[in-house]
């Protein structure tokens, strides 16, 4: 029989203010098996932990139940509490009487009745609880970083920093993501190539850190410590090895047609070509569906010019399989498609354009050499509009985003400031909902963008954009003077909303990692483990877990590269004793659960067994590799007949949980 | 009338024996009347001219059967497969249920089995016989005398939306292979899915209250071949769950269509031997219509080792939310 003391917190007035503990504890002392039971103001606390403590030792407790915040918050301390305590840590269950209870009722008797409920279900499961020991599985220490933008580079350089090899993979010919495109940065206006190019050297030069451009990580399996991942390296079709990047070849590529996305299709660039002039690796890459030569096989313009004969037609795609302890996803964002906002009329007017396309037209390494000119027609616009929120704060559904995208006051600001300043002619208006400036030194930019560049910040939306000869009749309300305005602009410039990049989606399938639905990584805990995805050795690094800018993308980097040289720093870790167990008496055989396993940990073996019948019989039976099940449960599940089961979580104690609910 | 004869069978069969082929038949044996026809294992073609019959009442599924009498005895066993039985065949060797090097599989067409219950209903009581001629039933009553029936009017439901009479495991073929068929299975599906809650609550309930938990369906499902059944396993926990309720039937059947869900081949074994006639056959049909629209179409046992969807992920999978929504499997 077992001894089961329960033990319910206060926690403050957090669950007291709603639940009578008193009476939980009272309530408790009546069920089967139960011999001790008590409240306390703050069972966490060290006084806490000795009550439990004590009452082990005193009541000779074989197991017992905390009735208080979810287990993620404190399983792990009372754990330990039982296990100083001399008691098995699996012999602690926990009954989350605040988030599923207090902080979701209101009245004390509803609040009082489901706390007595919870408690009673976690009794009947700490009955058929067993005591458990963990094993202990060994780090790969090596990290993968997928995302070569300022967020995968930062978090790269930090790790090999501290000494552990890293593999940086990034989907481009070139690392450098978005920050590459950008032009100058708020709030200090430099250069974003001025201060990312040497990074991205870095990066190249660094002993630790190996740069697969133009590749994509197509499969993941294994777990914290031993992930195994497969990259593919996409065919490039020349040799990076000997490619000096010497960039003849671009020059003399006679497809020139080829829309070039650096530049977001505002100008062409070859059928091979090198993204730009900084790229790491400065290796040249071939279009494969624009090539003459990979499509009709004439032309090798390129082989005949190449001195270092780097061009390879026949190159394959090329898959390495590799482990490691450590993944950190950093795979950025984009700007919505404007195809939803015809108001604005992007697809009419090539002089509406987005932020970032406006990025590239101040740009000196820009289609038009840093000059702002119009893309119609080449001449200085003398009238500019900038619109904000677009696509941003959208609550209409399947138009836009419901999130703020937090980055577009800025480097709106920065936009109508430059515009301002470089060319004081310019007459630039700013539509804008609210303007969002907190953080350091933002707000005295944009007060700057407002008082000393004279820049126009009208309050409201703008309704319509009609192009009108070779004009834009923009039609906007201004709301705190209550007037309609119509503008005459010359350029349109739309702060489009961000989303995370698509590749995201799959990966965080790959990674068994959990998205919001916006697609953005959802982070262990929104406030204290901002950078660890829920998955054990997953990390999030940059805008792949919400919108970010610069300073703040870099600062969360190193945050993840801290808890990846924490993971790597040990040599082995202690496996969960939570694992799948197979009955071999029944047994099918029949491989549903090896089919389910994520981690690949099911076998099957073909066993005697010895029948009453005196004869002997062979069959197929499951076993479970105990050093790699994680304990997800996908077996217990799929198993027609049962067999399988989840030690610390036996379909037998989840029924006895059910049962204490509802019988 | 089947495209087969039972002479031609049997030749083949005794021949298989004679040869050492194989040392037993799986086959259906004649009972008492036209219409009760039992499986059997023959061991001599003297067993099997005397008892062995084939006809528009062998509607027998034999697959389930080879796991116990394969790990029973040493040599072949010959089994006649209909081509629904070759789906459940495969599913089983998927599931690695049985040795395929003990079995000798011989596919029988099959031009749809009657149901003695549909003759029942328009020929009415006293049946004595029921003979095959052309597309007719006759059918020979104490009472009324010889009934003529159309034999198409006769078939079972399953047959009448039969999915496939090709084949799709055999060592040899007798006979003509037949074609994958167009067929209205899942009509009645989508007429329950139109229900409301309630409405379909209380067809479920009428049907299912008439169960009377005799377990033939469990047991002559293909499907339903768990080393110990947790119907029949006071330590699954499950056992009392099935009766908990003011219709105890309801959860024994909810649970087993799920225990069932991806594996079962339609072969509508459950529905021809239940004497409540109760149309199990549509719990499993959901699920496989379920299947096919959120994961793209499956079949079941159409070939061996393939991954059901329920048992799989892919990339394209549809996500959960969706499927909620009355979404579809990705193209």
């Amino acid at each position: 029989m077992q001894r089961i003391g329960v033990f319910v917190c206060w926690c403050g007035t957090n669950i007291a203010g709603t639940v009578d503990v008193h009476a939980v504890a009272e309530a408790l002392k009546l069920e089967p098996g139960v011999v001790f039971s008590t409240d306390y103001q703050y069972m966490c606390s060290q006084a806490g932990q000795q009550i439990i403590s004590d009452a082990i030792t005193e009541h000779k407790l074989t197991g017992i139940v905390v009735c208080s915040c979810s287990p993620r918050m404190h399983e792990a301390t009372f754990r330990k509490t039982a296990e100083k305590a001399g008691l098995n840590p699996y012999m602690v269950e926990i009954a989350n009487i605040r988030e599923q209870c207090s902080w979701v009722h209101k009245e004390m008797p509803i609040g009082t009745e489901k706390a007595i409920m919870l408690a009673k279900a976690a009794v009947a499961k700490v009955s058929l609880n067993a005591p458990l020991i963990p094993g202990e599985s060994p780090v790969t220490k090596r990290a993968l970083v997928i995302g070569g933008g300022i967020a995968g580079i930062q978090t790269a350089l930090d790790i090999a920093d501290a000494g552990f090899p890293v593999d940086l993979v990034e989907t481009k010919p070139t690392i450098g993501g978005k920050m590459a495109q950008l032009d100058k940065t708020f709030p200090t206006l430099d250069c974003a190539a001025c201060i990312l190019t040497p990074k991205m050297v870095d990066v190249a030069q660094h002993e630790n850190i190996r740069i697969f451009s133009y590749s994509e990580v197509v499969e993941v399996g294994g777990f914290v410590g031993n992930f195994n991942v497969k990259i593919k390296k996409k065919a490039r079709y020349v040799r990076e090895e000997l490619c000096t990047g010497c960039g003849l070849c671009t020059e003399k590529c006679p497809q020139k047609k080829v829309a070039n996305e650096f530049n977001l299709g505002m100008d062409n660039r070859r059928a091979i070509y090198i993204p730009f002039a900084q790229a790491v690796p400065k290796v040249a890459t071939i279009d494969a569906a624009h090539c003459t030569m990979l499509k009709s096989g004439k032309c090798g313009v390129c082989s005949k010019v190449c001195t270092a004969g780097a061009i390879d037609y026949k190159q394959q795609d090329e898959y390495i399989e590799e482990t490691y302890g450590a993944i950190v996803a950093a795979t950025g964002f984009n700007p919505i498609d404007m195809g939803a906002f015809d108001e604005y009329a992007y697809s009419k007017s090539p002089d509406v354009i987005t932020s970032l396309e406006f990025e590239r037209l101040t740009n000196a390494a820009g289609p038009t050499g840093g000059k702002l000119l119009r893309p119609s027609d080449g001449k200085h616009p003398q009238k500019i509009v900038f619109v904000q929120c677009v696509g941003s704060r959208c609550s209409e559904a399947g138009k836009g985003k419901e999130y703020c995208s937090k980055i577009c006051c800025m480097y709106t600001a920065k936009h109508a400031m430059l515009t301002r300043d470089k060319y004081p002619d310019t007459d630039v208006y700013v539509f804008y909902i609210d303007v969002r400036t907190p953080g350091k030194n933002f707000d005295e930019f944009y007060r700057r963008a407002v008082e000393e560049y004279g820049v126009h910040y009208i309050k409201g939306m703008v309704g319509k954009i009609e192009p009108v000869g070779d004009k834009l009749k923009v039609q906007a309300s201004d709301l705190l003077d209550n007037r309609q305005l119509k503008i005459d602009a010359d350029l349109v410039v739309l702060a489009a909303a961000i989303e995370p990049d698509k590749s995201a989606r799959s990966l965080a399938t790959m990674l068994t990692a959990s998205m919001d639905t916006n697609d953005f990584f959802t982070e262990a805990h929104p406030k204290l483990r901002p950078v660890e995805s829920p998955t054990a050795g997953v990390f999030l690094s940059g805008t792949c877990q919400g919108p970010k800018d610069i300073p703040e993308t870099v600062s969360q980097a190193g945050a993840a590269a801290a808890k990846v040289i924490g993971l790597l720093a040990k040599d082995r870790l202690t496996c969960n004793p939570c694992i799948a167990e197979s009955d071999e008496m029944m047994c099918n055989g029949c491989s549903s659960c090896e089919r389910v396993c994520p981690y690949g940990a099911i076998g099957y073996i073909d066993k005697e067994f010895r029948m009453p019948d005196r004869t002997v019989k062979i069959r197929r039976v499951a076993k479970v590799n105990a050093a790699v099940c994680q304990g997800c449960g996908c077996c217990t599940v799929t198993c027609p007949s049962g067999a399988m089961d989840l030690k610390g979580f036996a379909n037998k104690q989840i029924m006895a949980e059910v049962d204490a609910l509802c019988l | 009338m089947q495209s087969v004869t039972r002479k031609a069978l049997i030749d083949r069969a005794a021949a298989l024996l004679a040869d050492g082929t194989v040392n037993r038949v799986y086959g259906w044996k004649k009972g008492t009347f036209a219409y009760d026809v039992t499986p059997a294992l023959f061991e001599s073609a003297e067993e099997l001219e005397r008892d062995f019959v084939f006809g528009d009442f062998c509607g027998a599924n034999f697959s389930k059967y080879l796991i116990a009498e394969t790990r029973r005895k040493d040599g072949k066993v010959l089994v006649f497969l209909k081509p629904c039985d070759t789906y459940s065949f495969n599913q089983l060797l998927t599931e690695h249920r049985f040795d395929r090097e003990k079995v000798y599989a011989v596919g029988v067409p099959c031009e749809g089995m009657a149901d003695i219950n549909k003759i029942r209903e328009l020929a009415g009581d006293g049946i004595a016989d029921v003979a095959s001629e052309g597309d007719k039933l006759i059918v020979h009553t104490l009472f009324d005398g010889d009934i003529e029936l159309d034999a198409a009017e006769c078939l079972a439901e399953r047959c009448k939306n039969c999915k496939s009479r090709r084949h799709v495991a055999y060592d040899e073929l007798i006979g003509e292979e037949g074609t994958v068929r167009e067929n209205g299975r899942f009509d009645q599906v989508e007429a329950l899915e139109a229900m409301t809650p309630d409405e379909r609550f209380a067809f479920w309930q009428n049907e299912l209250s008439r169960c009377i938990r005799c377990n033939a369906c469990r047991d002559v499902c293909p499907a339903c071949t768990c080393e110990k059944c947790v119907f029949g396993n006071p330590e699954s926990g499950v056992e009392n769950k099935a009766i908990s309720d003011s219709f105890e039937e309801k959860m024994f059947h909810i649970i087993r269509a799920f225990h069932v869900a991806g594996r079962c081949t339609d072969c509508g074994e459950c529905s021809r031997v239940c004497p409540q006639h109760i149309p199990l056959h549509l719990l499993n049909r959901k699920f496989i219509h379920d299947i096919d629209r959120f994961y793209g179409d499956y079949q079941a046992g159409a070939e061996v080792g393939s991954r059901a969807p329920l048992v799989d992920y892919t990339l394209g999978d549809l996500e959960p939310g969706d499927a909620v929504k009355g979404g579809s499997a990705h193209a």
